[in-house]
């Protein structure tokens, strides 16, 4: 046999994050070009109906307001979607033991993970503001705080996406977390409108709702004006961010629904 | 030395189900250990235990002296499993699920002994091969391949030829047990009790969670003292006195189980006292599925 093997440490969370970076960009037809598409179509739809009728922000054009918004959106399902739908179909098709057989920490496993779902949220985000700049009029204010929210918004979602993917063991189940959590909290969250143009009572619950300050402190990055000060929105997402992290990392840690 | 495997005291319920009921035993390093036992005894639960996909309710499993939960990175650093599910991941080539596999383990750089694992298993050829593209006993193989990327010393082997053809066992049997002579530990569950009785040493038995026989593969064969004769008579049929013996009725004859061999004489004697012939006899020694038998009926 030949000789003795060197472990070296990191690697099995390097490897992680490498094979989880690899499955979703061996799809990308699938899994960053389709996002890009329904954004850009969604583009077309209300930004070309409304443009007339609606101005939310002084001097910004409707459909400038809305690119940030459709960017931030996409980061946040396909953040979601990366980390929930590999671990669901790891979970139904068993391949799953390859990642638990291996002395993978439940930092490192989490970290993989995590990491792997922010690229994918980002390379999306990205993909949607490349295809879209060249139908609007957009500047980017304050690059620093896009990139935070866009950073912190799609964590958020890769943890909740762990979560939804360790709690389901069917398709209809995250079907259901994608459909009655994330979908409409994305879709209530000021992605298509500002919240001030809605009635009393929405707006306050939109202030309930953390994908409201992702999407709201994503967009202040390019225009420098939101609903709310963006470090309200920051303090509000990485509170999110820790907490869901704090959840996930106690749930792999006693190996539930994974390790029984 | 420390032994490969220790298993003190390990119980597991699911509900009012306990799939392993107060398990004990301990492999020593070097063995080729046979894990044996009908559906539903405990076998797989007893290597996830081990393998840390399942959690012990009470008692404690150390592989090569370190406990699976507490010191869980070495433990699983000295095991290699083979599942017993033919699972594998899509998205990759047989390569690329060896080298990630490796990775986990905290493995950079291992191409060499990746291909000597691919050549050993016969997969070098399919090394770019799609997952989905191979059939389902290269897919075995690549199991077999991935369980050993990161050389352990204890390799579990849970059913690794149930479905699969007879060149793929040859191979297979051909490899691990090179392996054993090189020193690695073996732990096979299976269900062809001949595999069991040629290659492993010393054997455990577990039925609905409890370990019901362990002892070396010799000592088990030792405990059935009889042997079983296979007659062919004329005519076919046996005297009354000898009728308490029958193990099987067989189309042509008889198999008749004695309790020793000196039983085989009264049984002549008792035949030529009846005026019956003769035709053909055979005595043969119980097998290790007749012992496997006698355990599972005992209990």
């Amino acid at each position: 046999m030949s000789d003795p093997l060197v472990f070296r440490p990191l690697q099995g969370f390097y490897t992680l994050f490498h094979k989880e970076w690899l499955r979703f960009w061996k799809v990308s037809v699938q899994t960053i070009l389709a996002p890009v598409l329904t954004a850009l179509l969604f583009l077309v739809v209300f930004a070309y109906s409304l443009r007339e009728r609606v101005e939310i922000f002084p001097g910004v054009d409707y459909a400038a307001f809305l690119v940030p918004g459709l960017a931030m959106m996409s980061v946040l399902q396909n953040a979601f979607a990366n980390s929930s739908s590999s671990l669901m179909q790891s979970k139904m098709t068993g391949n799953i033991i390859f990642v638990l057989l291996p002395p993978l920490s439940h930092l490192e496993f989490f970290g993989a993970y995590l990491l792997a779902s922010v690229a994918r949220g980002v390379v999306v985000g990205a993909g949607v503001l490349l295809a879209t700049v060249w139908f609007v009029d957009l500047e980017l204010a304050h690059p620093l705080w896009t990139l935070a929210f866009a950073l912190a918004g799609a964590g958020v979602m890769g943890a909740l996406g762990i979560i939804a993917g360790i709690q389901s063991d069917k398709v209809d189940e995250l079907a259901a977390f994608q459909n009655f959590i994330v979908l409409p909290l994305t879709f209530l969250s000021g992605v298509f409108y500002s919240i001030q143009s809605l009635p009393p009572l929405w707006q306050s619950l939109s202030h309930l709702n953390p994908f409201f300050y992702m999407v709201d402190g994503f967009r202040y990055g390019f225009f420098g004006q939101g609903d709310v000060p963006p470090w309200l929105s920051l303090a509000i997402v990485a509170a999110s961010f820790f907490a869901l992290s704090f959840l996930t990392l106690a749930l792999l840690r006693s190996g539930y629904k994974l390790r029984h | 030395m420390v032994p490969a495997i220790q298993v003190e005291r390990v119980s597991k319920t699911y509900g009012a189900l306990r799939a392993l009921d107060d398990v004990s035993l301990t492999i020593e390093q070097g063995e080729f250990f046979g894990l044996l036992g009908p559906n539903g005894a405990g076998k797989t639960t007893l290597i996830n235990t081990l393998a840390g996909l399942v959690l012990a309710s009470s008692g404690a499993a150390r592989v090569l002296g370190h406990d699976v939960v507490a010191d869980y990175r070495a433990a699983r650093r000295a095991l290699g499993v083979v599942p017993q599910e033919l699972v594998f991941d899509p998205f990759f080539t047989v390569r690329e699920a060896l080298v990630f596999q490796s990775g986990y383990f905290g493995l950079s750089n291992n191409h060499a002994w990746i291909d000597e694992v691919m050549h050993h298993l016969d997969l070098t050829s399919r090394a770019g091969t799609n997952m989905r593209a191979l059939s389902g006993g290269m897919k075995r193989r690549v199991l077999v391949a991935q369980a050993l990327v990161h050389k352990p010393p204890v390799i579990v082997l849970d059913e690794p030829t149930a479905g699969v053809d007879v060149e793929l066992r040859q191979t297979l049997w051909h490899f691990v047990r090179r392996l054993n002579r090189d020193g690695h530990t073996i732990v096979l569950t299976t269900h062809y009790l001949e595999e069991a009785e040629a290659l492993c040493g010393r054997i455990a038995m577990l039925k609905q969670g409890r370990v019901v026989a362990l002892d070396t593969k010799q000592n088990l064969l030792r405990l059935h003292s009889g042997c079983y004769v296979e007659l062919r008579l004329e005519p076919d049929r046996l005297p009354p006195s000898l009728a308490g013996l029958v193990a099987q009725r067989r189309e042509d004859g008889y198999r008749l189980a004695l309790p020793s061999y000196a039983e085989v004489e009264r049984v002549i004697a008792e035949l030529r006292g009846a005026g019956v012939e003769i035709q053909e006899l055979e005595v043969m020694q119980p097998d290790l599925e007749e012992i496997f038998v006698q355990i599972m009926s005992r209990h």
